[in-house]
């Protein structure tokens, strides 16, 4: 009745053999802002407020005005382009746009933005995410109360919520139950993910969890949320915001700061995206569609990545990216994260910033800004020597994905 | 807000929890070209037909995957847990998230056997639970003889 999962849906193959983007080398990130990440206390800005925060250090890293932006590309729900263009005093605001894709958005939102300028359609887009995620309303919340919040929305309230299931980790869990499952995939192979970005935000003065290291006993010694994830399998939740600031190649000659060239990006919708449970290949989620066309337009192979900045809800979506986006084979994962692989020093350093997990919850955009610091050489103590090749992914509602493949 | 979550009974799905309330689990079939499918579509996303039927199905199917919810999320379970949400895959192929309601969560095991039962939630909605359907009372390959 259950038959194995086949290693790879058949339509992949057709993606990436089909058209490929014409959009390679022509966009560049140009400019990164970060606020400060906490967890509790009263907040000093509002939920707009961080990012307009983030925003005008973007702008201001990349050199550029205020009134230069003309395409705001705001993550779902938490801005709108207008209140963001209105405080900042953008006039003529040409490019406005939000992608429904949770967590996927902000990586999605560079191919927007790279579409944007590459037409001439907008000069400088600006991408902000953040949030009061752990002083203000919370995810579990926003999820059981609003069925608008998801694409998947109508699917969860009349098909799992009755029964229990009402919170993106208990959705996760059931696949990385699955996969165990298949796979043999274990509880310390997913802790091993925990531990590393756990090591890498001791590097990171702006981590919420610098200054707390963790030992797999402790990982395996957290309390379970919802079996097989643990407390220490899920992401934080905070407070804090970050933005980019996307434009041409030719432009990002003119500006003060060394260009980092977005050499392929792409996004990719699960099959079915707004049902979890009802995919002929259960594991099959945006990035499997996403990642070959991705690395196909930019012409390098997963293994020429210096890094990878991957979407880190909990632990097993890690693990399940690493295997969709063919750092290896379907099954592997578990062992591919063993060993310090994916550490600094290791053949893949995954999140070097310490991520969801351990530095702070800003919906995506980290990863974006923490994979240009390292090309750009700012990484200071966890920088990743000779970087020049780095991969970023994203991830959000029932698995939608999306990846860029970024150079310097 | 501490109200358990039901059904939005609109449209299709309105339909589905009909057949519910009268104590039928009935999936969408298509009819041209027999494929079943849940969640209910308006199309056949095998071949594109817009007819199809509510067909009953055999209420027989096995574990394909399940969590342990420890630490609710939803204050409407907070008394629940520990719960086992269980994802079935039914005979007929299509899978369907509940809850095995005579098994403890540490004794479910990926393929094991279930069938349907009917919760009833209000008068217009009952909610298709599932209960082991490998002779619980007799020593089956995963636990012990229960009482
Ligand atoms: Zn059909």
């Amino acid at each position: 009745m259950s038959a194995p999962s086949p290693v790879r849906p058949p339509t992949v193959a057709r993606a990436h053999s089909g058209v490929s983007s014409s959009l390679r080398d022509r966009a560049c990130i140009i400019g990164i802002g970060e606020t400060a990440y906490s967890r509790g206390g009263t907040p000093e800005l509002s939920q707009l407020g961080l990012q307009l925060q983030a925003s005008a250090r973007a702008i201001e890293d990349a050199g550029l005005k205020h009134t230069d932006i003309d395409g705001i590309l705001p993550f779902p729900a938490l801005a709108t382009a207008e209140e963001l263009a209105a405080n900042l005093g953008v006039e003529d605001l040409r490019f406005a746009a939000t992608l429904h894709m949770g967590g996927a958005a902000p990586v999605a939102a560079l191919q927007a933005a790279a579409m944007a300028v590459a037409t001439g359609v907008a000069r400088h887009v600006l991408i902000p995410a953040g949030w009061n995620g752990y002083s203000g309303r919370r995810t579990r919340e926003i999820v059981a109360s609003d069925e608008g919040a998801i694409p998947g929305g109508a699917v969860a309230r009349d098909y799992y919520m009755p029964f229990g299931l009402t919170a993106p980790l208990q959705w996760y869990s059931l696949m990385a139950r699955r996969h165990m499952h298949e796979y043999g995939t274990t509880p310390e192979q997913l802790g091993a993910i925990a531990m590393t970005m756990r090591q890498h935000a001791q590097l990171n003065p702006n981590a919420v969890m610098r200054g707390k290291p963790m030992s797999m006993d402790e990982y395996l010694a957290s309390p379970l949320i919802a079996d097989p994830y643990r407390l220490f399998d899920c992401c934080l939740e905070t407070d804090g915001a970050a933005a980019v600031v996307v434009t041409t190649a030719e432009r990002a000659r003119d500006l003060r700061r060394r260009a980092v060239y977005i050499m392929a990006v792409a996004e990719g919708h699960p099959y079915p995206a707004d049902d979890l449970l009802n995919r002929p290949d259960p594991f099959s989620v945006g990035l499997t569609y996403a990642a070959p066309k991705a690395f196909g337009d930019a012409g390098v192979r997963p293994e020429d990545a210096d890094f990878a900045q991957i979407y880190d809800c909990f632990t097993f979506e890690v693990l399940q990216q690493i295997e969709e986006a063919g750092f290896c084979a379907r099954g592997e994962g578990g062992a591919f994260v063993e060993g310090g692989r994916i550490a600094l020093g290791g053949a893949l350093p995954v999140n070097t910033h310490g991520r969801l997990l351990s530095e702070a919850h800003v919906l995506g955009l980290g990863h974006i800004v923490e994979a240009v610091r390292q090309l750009r050489g700012d990484a200071r103590e966890r920088q990743v020597a000779g970087a020049e090749i780095g991969v970023v992914t994203g991830w959000g509602d029932f698995g939608d994905g999306s990846i860029a493949i970024l150079r310097n | 807000m501490n109200a358990r979550p039901l059904p939005r009974l609109q449209g299709l799905t309105r339909e589905f929890y009909a057949w519910c309330a009268r104590g039928q689990l009935r999936f969408q079939r298509c009819a041209a070209c027999d494929a079943w499918r849940h969640v209910p579509r308006e199309m056949c996303a095998r071949c594109g037909s817009l007819e199809w039927r509510w067909e009953k199905s055999a209420g027989t199917g096995q574990v394909y995957t399940w969590t342990t919810v420890e630490r609710p999320m939803h204050p409407a379970f907070a008394g629940d847990a520990p719960y086992a949400v269980v994802v079935v895959e039914m005979a007929e192929g299509v899978r369907f998230a509940s809850t095995v309601t005579n098994c403890p969560p540490e004794r479910l095991r990926i393929g094991m056997p279930v069938r349907v039962v009917f919760e009833r939630r209000t008068r217009e909605i009952a909610l298709p639970r599932f209960v082991r359907a490998d002779g619980a009372q007799q020593r089956g390959p995963w636990g012990r003889t229960r009482p």
